[in-house]
């Protein structure tokens, strides 16, 4: 089915099913330990092996001596896989360093031997008496100081438009200050595993995987087979946030010692791992400028952004929402990427926008008070209903007012005073705001509805779950088109061998996957209504039953002895270039920072969403207010501190990389406003899971500032930064 | 992991023969720390002694109205224990600003006097680090050093001691009881049972070669308001950037001890005399030589900030 005219009234429409707070239908599964997640596979994959991951220990260099005589020798030792045992290995096309390193050596803890014995403990004990010399090669570790070599990447393009610096040094009021993100690390619970078989020439991969096609071809790639002989399983995923977007060491280095050991072997890479061998958010430097006039209109917007990868990475664009937030006539949008000699930098969720808000939303806080606005007006003056750029082409939706006004109405912004003013005992209180905002996108997705003669109807297509809710609205949608209850759907997810979906990332994945369920069960809906000799057009799904005039019959029957099956894809023409698709939604925070030794401590949080339909509001909360916790980390303590000596990040476990804890977040509230956008796809939704953490950051900032009327504008912002401008103590 | 054996001590003096019999061996009790140091390969013991059934789970009175703390009472039955929370309040509320539940349940009196840096370059085996390889080198130094000592460093060593507990029991100047491997007995103050780094930061406690401690014991209560101010990034589970233990009498005389600033919990007696002076009066002798990185003099300012909330605590 091809989505080119904007969305009409369909089966959808009913909401009997779908957009109901519906309980996750996998919930019993997975709090009762019965979802075999990767590494757990016993059953699929018994006998299994056990791999350890070497990492190099030097940023740059290459190997010049590699003794495994020791680690051969071990217990338990099955083999070992290293450059020279793999054979010629092709790189992935979503991966900037080879997942098995050796002689040369790209980052720290790139990996560069596996280890696999007959136990864990046996591969580990092992892997340490692998000897290791290197040559050590100077590397660049520093983005601050590259800054000035950074260039365009061949995918970035510059938004010039008017004349920037002539409108700039002519606004009554500007404001140019720069703004800085720390590396980020995605650190889902579920760390990289994979479990890998053979049977002659074909590959099983159970593996923890967010994009199984992706996936499926990267391993084909990387190893040099066909995508044929490849299968890769993965219907349970312990989070992945843009980290399992790719294939990742543990998946190759699972085959090759798989192939080596000639029995099934498995890998997880151990949790320190996490940090320095696979990707991460990178670091960015972004100054703003803004010039407007007297009373509040923006008529320069300037936004350059700096990142760094290794050669051949790409940028983290934070200037991605700037494009399309905010009017204004002249526009100097770039963004330049460095060559940088730390471990991969790639997608977390939100890419761009994320990092790109929570630098923007302070400096539209900053301005707004140089204006002496207050900040929601000044971004109400500078709404936009078109594409700044392109004038010609107006949002699909776009709420963004709504939902800044809806939100200060609910969370009392009224309330809010003047900078530093305002105290609960020894705690400054503050309150602050920003836009959130992420563009929509939209994927090519497939999937398979099976009927069988008992009315169940099995939905399969390689679309994973990684902890959003996929199954419960796949099986929503199903019931939906279907006429059924929730109790007559299973769905089948994750497996390579289904039809090829849009897979999560990007939060393309809840739209677009359900989309391709509704156009297969559009033709299966036909199948079984032709079989009846119904007119289609005239036909109702409903109770279990298919209807036509005074004619019914049970699903079951209509499917006949053997069932009925049918197969489709969604694919999406041009709505999205005639159309702006993105997701709006305004955070809300109140902080309080302790004036004598200014810890910060977040008290509440609201965030107003307007991302067309909301499939089920329980699982878009848990989506929404996860990604506010995700925001709260970035804002407050995740930091992965690169020691640029010797080009590591050095925090690399879970007590040195904070993140949110339950005392961190005492309250979450979200709205989700009332919204359809027919040009999305006929499911009229949009994705929600990036939305709640865009801007979540900033209005932190801004709650800190509000309360304490000091402006911290280098991330994460912690105590120390506050401490010198604190009032005096006794 | 480093392969290893082990066996059941029956008697706290058994366990300590045993432990001087092989080299290297060490005591697992709760296992909190020496599990996780062990699996990185920074601890690679040849042998483990578990002293978890000898019976050391016992808080009692001691003649001279304080209380014996046996080695095996986990921090959550510390903290909870009605004479504690009553009398020693600063020990159950450091021993609650510190871990997790789960980690609490767990971990052990001796086990958490002994716990080791949280130093980032101390847990990685790749990184010169003369705590983990002696004559390695201090890659901290130099290095991301935001959560390191700022008082009573070397140039050998900045890393911190990580408890909470420990601050609390050096305020209250428990003792350290211990048995050795020949059977004897005897007391260790807490003052001298962690050592400063110097040139073997390696060398951690007063103990010598299989050396057991038996008992923590904390002297008479000496009344007054009991604080313990902890400050960090993240509102819980997390190290402390800078820890104050405080007990203030009424008539503002106490005692103070830190976290988060040493190599082991710190305290300087001669500074307690200006407490009555407010914060200001005590950080001279309090900081003394203070040795900070760009990244940890925050800590300094901090400090005095800190041990001033706790001072207002301590008189509302």
């Amino acid at each position: 089915m091809k989505f080119d005219t904007p969305a009409t009234t369909n089966p959808i429409d009913q909401l009997k099913v779908v957009g109901k707070p519906t309980d996750r239908i996998d919930g019993p599964l997975k709090t009762t330990g019965m979802a075999p997640y990767a590494y757990e596979q016993h059953e699929a994959a018994p006998n299994a092996a056990y791999g350890y991951v070497v990492g190099a220990t030097i940023a740059k260099g290459t190997i010049a001596a590699l003794d495994l005589s020791k680690a051969e020798s071990a217990p338990g030792v099955i083999t070992i896989v290293t450059a020279d045992t793999a054979g010629k290995l092709d790189k992935g096309n979503f991966n900037t360093a080879k997942l098995l390193g050796g002689p040369e050596i790209e980052h720290y803890h790139q990996a560069i031997a596996l280890v696999v014995a007959e136990t864990l403990e046996q591969a580990r004990s092992a892997a340490g008496l692998i000897k290791v010399r290197y040559t050590k090669a100077k590397g660049a570790h520093d983005l601050e100081a590259i800054r000035t070599t950074a260039t365009r990447h061949k995918d970035s393009k510059d938004s010039l438009v008017g004349d920037f610096a002539g409108a700039f040094s002519a606004a009554p009021v500007q404001l140019d200050v720069t703004y800085r993100t720390p590396d980020h690390a995605h650190a889902m619970m579920e760390p990289h595993a994979s479990i890998a078989s053979w049977e002659d020439d074909q590959l099983t991969l159970w593996t923890a995987n967010q994009m199984i096609d992706w996936g499926r071809g990267d391993v084909a790639k990387t190893l040099g087979i066909p995508k044929d002989n490849v299968r890769l399983i993965s219907p349970y995923i312990g989070g992945g946030f843009g980290g399992k977007l790719f294939v990742r060491a543990d998946a190759i280095l699972a085959a090759l010692g798989s192939r080596q050991a000639k029995r099934p072997v498995k890998v997880a890479l151990p949790r320190s791992f996490m940090f320095n061998n696979t990707p991460h958010r990178p670091a960015t430097i972004q100054r703003i400028r803004i010039g407007a006039s007297k009373d509040g209109k923006i008529s320069a917007i300037g936004h350059e952004n700096w990142s760094g990868d290794l050669a051949g990475g790409g940028p983290e664009d934070a200037t991605q929402q700037t494009k399309f937030l905010y009017a204004g006539a002249n526009r100097l949008i770039t963004t330049r990427l460095a060559v940088l000699d730390l471990p991969e930098g790639n997608a977390m969720r939100a890419p761009g926008e994320a990092p790109g808000l929570m630098a923007l939303e302070i400096a539209i806080d900053e301005m707004a008070e140089k204006l002496g606005l207050d900040p929601i007006k000044f971004r109400v003056i500078n709404d936009t209903q078109v594409d700044p750029e392109n004038p010609a082409r107006p949002f699909s939706q776009r709420q963004l007012i709504k939902c800044l006004h809806t939100g200060a109405d609910n969370f009392g912004w009224d309330k809010r005073g003047a900078p530093g003013k305002t105290r609960d005992g020894r705690w400054l209180t503050g309150m602050g705001v920003a836009a959130a905002f992420r563009n929509n996108l939209t994927m090519k997705s497939a999937a398979r509805v099976k009927l069988d003669n008992k009315g169940v109807v099995t939905v399969e297509t390689d679309m994973t779950d990684i902890g959003t809710g996929t199954y419960t609205i796949i099986a929503q949608t199903a019931a939906e088109m279907m006429g059924v209850g929730l109790d007559k759907v299973v769905v089948k997810l994750g497996d390579s061998s289904f039809p090829v979906s849009a897979g999560s990332g990007g939060q393309w994945g809840a739209n677009s996957s359900t989309a391709g369920v509704y156009a297969a069960c559009v033709k299966l809906r036909e199948m079984i209504a032709k079989s009846q000799k119904f007119d289609p057009a005239k036909t109702t799904f409903a109770d279990g039953k298919v209807t036509s005039g005074r004619k019914s019959i049970d699903l079951g029957k209509a499917a006949g002895a053997s069932g009925m099956v049918a197969e489709d894809f969604i694919e999406f023409g041009d709505l999205g270039k005639t159309h702006q698709q993105s997701t709006f939604g305004a955070h809300f925070v109140e902080v309080g920072v302790n004036e004598v030794t200014a810890e910060i401590r977040i008290r509440r949080m609201l965030a107003v969403c307007a991302a067309g339909r909301i499939l089920n509001p329980k699982s878009a909360r848990s989506q929404v207010i996860g990604a506010m916790t995700m925001g709260a980390g970035a804002a407050l303590m995740e930091d992965l501190v690169i020691d640029k000596r010797h080009g590591f990040f050095v925090n690399h476990d879970l007590a040195g990389y904070e993140v949110p804890v339950h005392a961190d977040i005492p309250h979450q509230e979200v709205i989700f406003l009332d919204e359809t956008d027919p040009m999305s796809s006929p499911m009229k939704a949009k994705g929600v899971g990036e939305l709640g953490i865009c801007g979540v950051g900033a209005a932190i900032a801004n709650a800190v500032y509000n309360a304490t009327a000091v402006r911290v504008r280098h991330y994460p912002i912690t105590l120390d930064k506050l401490l010198k401008d604190m009032p005096q103590i006794a | 992991m480093k392969s290893f054996t082990y066996e059941r001590a029956t008697s706290p003096a058994e366990a300590a023969a045993k432990a001087a019999k092989t080299p290297g061996a060490r005591f697992i009790a709760g296992g909190t720390n020496l599990l996780d140091l062990m699996k990185l390969e920074i601890e690679t013991p040849p042998h483990l002694i578990d002293v978890n059934g000898l019976g050391l789970d016992k808080i009692e009175a001691t003649d001279d109205g304080g209380l014996r703390i046996g080695a095996l009472v986990r921090n959550t039955d510390l903290a909870a224990d009605d004479r504690v929370r009553r009398d020693y309040g600063v020990l159950s509320r450091a021993l609650l600003a510190g871990a997790s539940g789960q980690l609490r349940n767990k971990a052990t009196t001796a086990g958490n006097l002994l716990q080791r840096t949280r130093c980032p370059y101390f847990y990685d085996t790749a990184q010169a680090c003369n705590k983990r390889a002696p004559g390695s080198g201090c890659s901290a130094i130099g290095g991301f050093s935001r959560q390191h000592a700022v008082v009573g460093a070397s140039t050998a060593c900045i890393a911190t001691h990580p408890s909470d507990m420990a601050v609390a029991m050096r305020v209250l100047d428990a003792q350290v009881e211990t048995v050795k491997p020949d059977g004897k007995t005897r007391r260790i103050k807490i003052a001298d049972f962690h050592k400063l780094p110097g040139t073997t930061p390696h060398i951690e406690t007063a103990l010598q070669t299989g050396e057991f401690i038996t008992a923590v014991t904390l002297p008479k209560p000496i009344g007054g308001s009991h604080v313990y101010h902890k400050i960090r990034d993240r509102a819980s589970y997390a190290f402390a950037l800078v820890s104050v233990a405080a007990v203030i009498q009424p008539d503002g005389t106490g005692r103070v001890a830190l976290g988060g600033v040493a190599h082991k919990p710190w305290r300087v007696e001669k500074a307690e005399t200006d407490l009555p002076k407010g914060a200001k009066a005590v950080m001279a002798k309090l900081m003394a030589d203070a040795t900070p990185t760009p990244e940890n003099e925050f800590k300094i300012t901090l400090v005095e900030r800190t041990l001033s909330a706790a001072l207002m605590d301590a008189r509302a």
